[in-house]
């Protein structure tokens, strides 16, 4: 530890940030490392909230109005893969960084080169993915989940773009996930035992592992997907003695996981934000600790209730839907914390809290559905409706992404060193609950009714739901800008912003001045009880 | 900031070794895939040649199985597949055989392969075939027909719930994956034997 601190004591003259393109380009900082990946991030959540927009604006009248059936094709699927790993996911790395090493009180990540590669990796990735729709053969069309042989055999000549891409991702996950655990193992302050650890560095800690397990079986399954397509194996193809239901195996086996380490890092934000506004300490840290475990390990087992309708023996049915239905317990164990957090707590209801409350209500829908969909015998109905659609936007948009967005909100201060204006937020918040639930409720039904998803077109039954489900997209989309607008008005013009910013913040991250200096930490602190996790 | 903390490089060596394992493992899900099916019957992916003995085959005279025939072209295939019957009841333990016909209806020289699959899968590991064109890639020139005999026994010791089992075929065009000289040389050659576990 010491060894690392003189070391860089001896090779930086100054402590400040280089200046112009190259700061960005070279850094090894953790705080600008975090802060590209979040723009980044926002940036990938406009494109893939346009192509989201080009959808609704398709789907708000039955017929055919803008863009034809091949093209509304890769609309659907790019917006999955760019939002699944292109926003949701490097939001939550670029929280990372900017956080775990002032809440365990390390200077830096541990592998600070390594970090920076990671980073600069992803716009090489997602160029490569979105140059595609400009190209003749246009972009994939087989959906996020890129199904065998729809993706093989059937697949536009695009398709090898799309395959490197996702390697390139999925290298730039796993060398953050290396990072980010061996600085939460090697590189905590002196008393910060692995229980004192605020639950954002927990949850990420378990994410981080879950990557790690199944972002290679990503990689493996693209590899053979390759291999399918230029040099003649039959993983995936019948004809050569290989099977197609065996691609959504391991696509499920890697996808199931997938789904948790897009909201792990949530429950760690959502932790950290209700305590302080409820002005109370976090209601049974421990089984959240243990309950985030039991989920990641249930992820494992669980993968099969995405395939039901391939044809499974009883048993297997079964099996899958009673460990699907399992995780409702650790998840159950959390909501519950949650809620007795805040109960009899002196609540305020600063904008990243009403995001947070707005999370443990909505993410509570997605999860109900989800239980919906986790009985075997009615999943026969639901299998590829807009049911599913409502219910992993659910569980997504104001789970995931609601979660990013109070932490943005709730960190900020601490980043830029300025408030946002509060009464912008709320109004950004208000229009965002909205616009989702107005967006993403109506989808229920039209699903129960029987509407597929992927199709530009539908029968007309379906018409009002969807078009109100369209209004609520597009104040849902507009109001993102609304964001943007907020926190560069804060980054220019925002009031100051005290250290510790929110009155009922606990953590080592308050103890650094507002904005928090460029290297922090670089003497270990002293962990008080005040600053163990809140 | 190249001396990196020994602790810290024991870490990250020890999270590489998880990924190149899982990497692997992404892998070696395509055999436990394959054996799990194989002892299971799951894909109802029947097995290849079985060895008939008439002498210790036991006839189950008090019962009789209804056997189905499905054949279906994939994809693109453009040949006429059928079989000369529908269905056949027989007794467990009883040599059946069934002819099923291919005609190259196009007027380029092609490969087939038909892939089996059984149902209800509790039935797979119980269906035998002593001969069967799955075993083989078929030949075809332009506008050739040839018929294909298939012989099968269903085994006596069949669960007693089931009463029927549906047997499909479907048949891929494979001349794609053939080589140039499978596909240009004589016709002696048509029965090229099937690629990698089809059967």
């Amino acid at each position: 530890m010491s060894e690392v601190i003189d070391a860089s004591h001896d090779h930086h003259d100054h402590h400040g940030p280089a200046a112009g393109l190259a700061r960005w380009l070279f850094t090894t900082n953790h705080k600008d490392i975090g802060t590209l990946y979040l723009w980044f991030a926002f940036l990938m959540l406009l494109i893939g909230g346009t192509m989201a927009l080009i959808i609704r604006a398709e789907l708000f009248q039955p017929g055919l109005q803008f863009v034809a059936p091949e093209f509304f094709n890769q609309m659907t699927t790019n917006h999955g893969l760019i939002m699944v790993f292109g926003a949701i996911m490097p939001a939550f790395v670029g929280l990372a960084n900017w956080l775990v090493p002032m809440m365990v009180g390390a200077p830096d990540m541990a592998l600070p080169r390594m970090n920076n590669l990671s980073f600069w990796i992803l716009p090489f990735a997602f160029g490569m993915l979105i140059s595609t729709l400009f190209m003749e053969a246009g972009g994939p069309n087989f959906g996020w989940t890129f199904y065998a042989p729809l993706s093989t055999t059937y697949a536009p000549e695009t398709v090898t773009f799309f395959i490197f891409g996702v390697h390139m991702m999925g290298a730039s996950s796993i060398m953050g996930s290396i990072n980010i655990i061996a600085t939460i193992l090697n590189m905590r302050a002196p008393g910060m035992t692995l229980m004192k650890m605020p639950l954002f560095v927990w949850t990420w800690l378990i994410t981080a592992y879950l990557l790690l397990a199944v972002m290679p079986v990503l990689a493996g399954a693209v590899t053979m997907m390759l291999f399918d397509i230029h040099f003649g194996t039959s993983f995936f193809n019948a004809a050569g003695g290989g099977d197609p239901v065996m691609f959504q195996h391991i696509f499920w086996f890697f996808g199931h996981p997938e789904v948790y380490i897009m909201i792990l890092p949530a429950f760690g934000i959502v932790s950290a934000i209700i305590p302080t506004f409820a002005r109370k300490p976090l209601f049974g840290y421990d089984s959240m600790v243990y309950a985030t475990a039991s989920i990641a390990f249930l992820s494992f087992i669980v993968w099969a209730h995405h395939m039901f309708t391939v044809g499974m023996p009883l048993a297997g049915q079964l099996f899958f839907m009673y460990s699907t239905m399992l995780i409702a317990i650790p998840t159950g164990v959390k909501v519950f914390n949650w809620v007795a957090t805040m109960w009899q707590g002196s609540m305020t209801f600063e904008t990243p809290m009403l995001f947070a409350i707005a999370f443990v209500v909505l993410f509570t829908i997605g999860g109900f559905s989800g239980l919906m969909l986790a009985i075997t015998p009615v999943d026969y109905q639901y299998h590829d409706t807009y049911f599913v659609v409502a219910h992993f936007h659910y569980v997504l948009v104001p789970g995931a992404l609601f979660s990013i967005i109070a932490a943005v909100y709730y960190w900020l201060p601490k980043w830029c060193g300025r408030m946002y204006d509060e009464k912008l937020g709320k109004l950004h918040f208000w229009l965002s609950f909205i616009g989702v639930n107005v967006t993403f409720f109506p989808q229920h039904f039209s699903g129960l009714a029987g509407m597929p998803r992927r199709i530009p077109d539908y029968a007309l039954q379906f018409a009002d739901f969807n078009m109100i489900s369209s209004c609520g997209a597009f104040i849902f989309g507009f109001s993102q800008l609304l964001l943007m607008y907020i926190v560069i008005k804060a980054i220019r013009s925002g009031q100051p912003a005290t250290d510790r910013v929110w009155e009922g913040a606990h953590g080592l991250e308050w103890t650094l001045p507002s904005p928090a200096p460029y290297h922090s930490f670089t003497e270990p602190p002293k962990i008080t009880d005040a600053d163990a996790h809140s | 900031m190249s001396a990196q903390s020994p602790v810290i490089r024991k870490t990250a060596l020890k999270l590489c070794l998880i990924v190149v394992g899982m990497f692997g493992f992404g892998f070696a899900l395509v055999p436990l895939y394959d054996l799990l099916c194989d002892i299971t019957g799951l894909g109802g992916k029947t097995g290849g040649p079985y060895a008939y003995d008439p002498a210790e085959t036991r006839v189950d005279k008090n019962r009789l199985v209804k056997v189905n025939f499905i054949t279906n072209t994939n994809g693109g295939m453009s040949w006429d597949f059928w079989s000369e019957k529908n269905g056949v009841r027989v007794h467990p333990g009883q040599l059946k055989e069934v002819n099923f016909y291919v005609k190259n209806t196009t007027n380029r020289r092609m490969i087939g392969q038909a892939v089996p699959s059984v149902v209800p899968t509790s039935a797979t590991d119980y269906f035998h075939k002593t001969e069967c064109f799955c075993f083989n890639h078929q030949l075809l020139e332009p506008g050739e027909e040839m018929e294909m005999p298939m012989r099968f026994i269903v085994d006596s010791d069949l669960p007693a719930n089931v009463q029927s089992i549906s047997l499909s075929y479907a048949l891929f065009d494979v001349t794609g994956f053939a080589s140039e000289e499978v596909l240009n040389g004589p016709s002696s050659a048509a029965q090229q034997s099937a690629g990698a576990g089809a059967d």
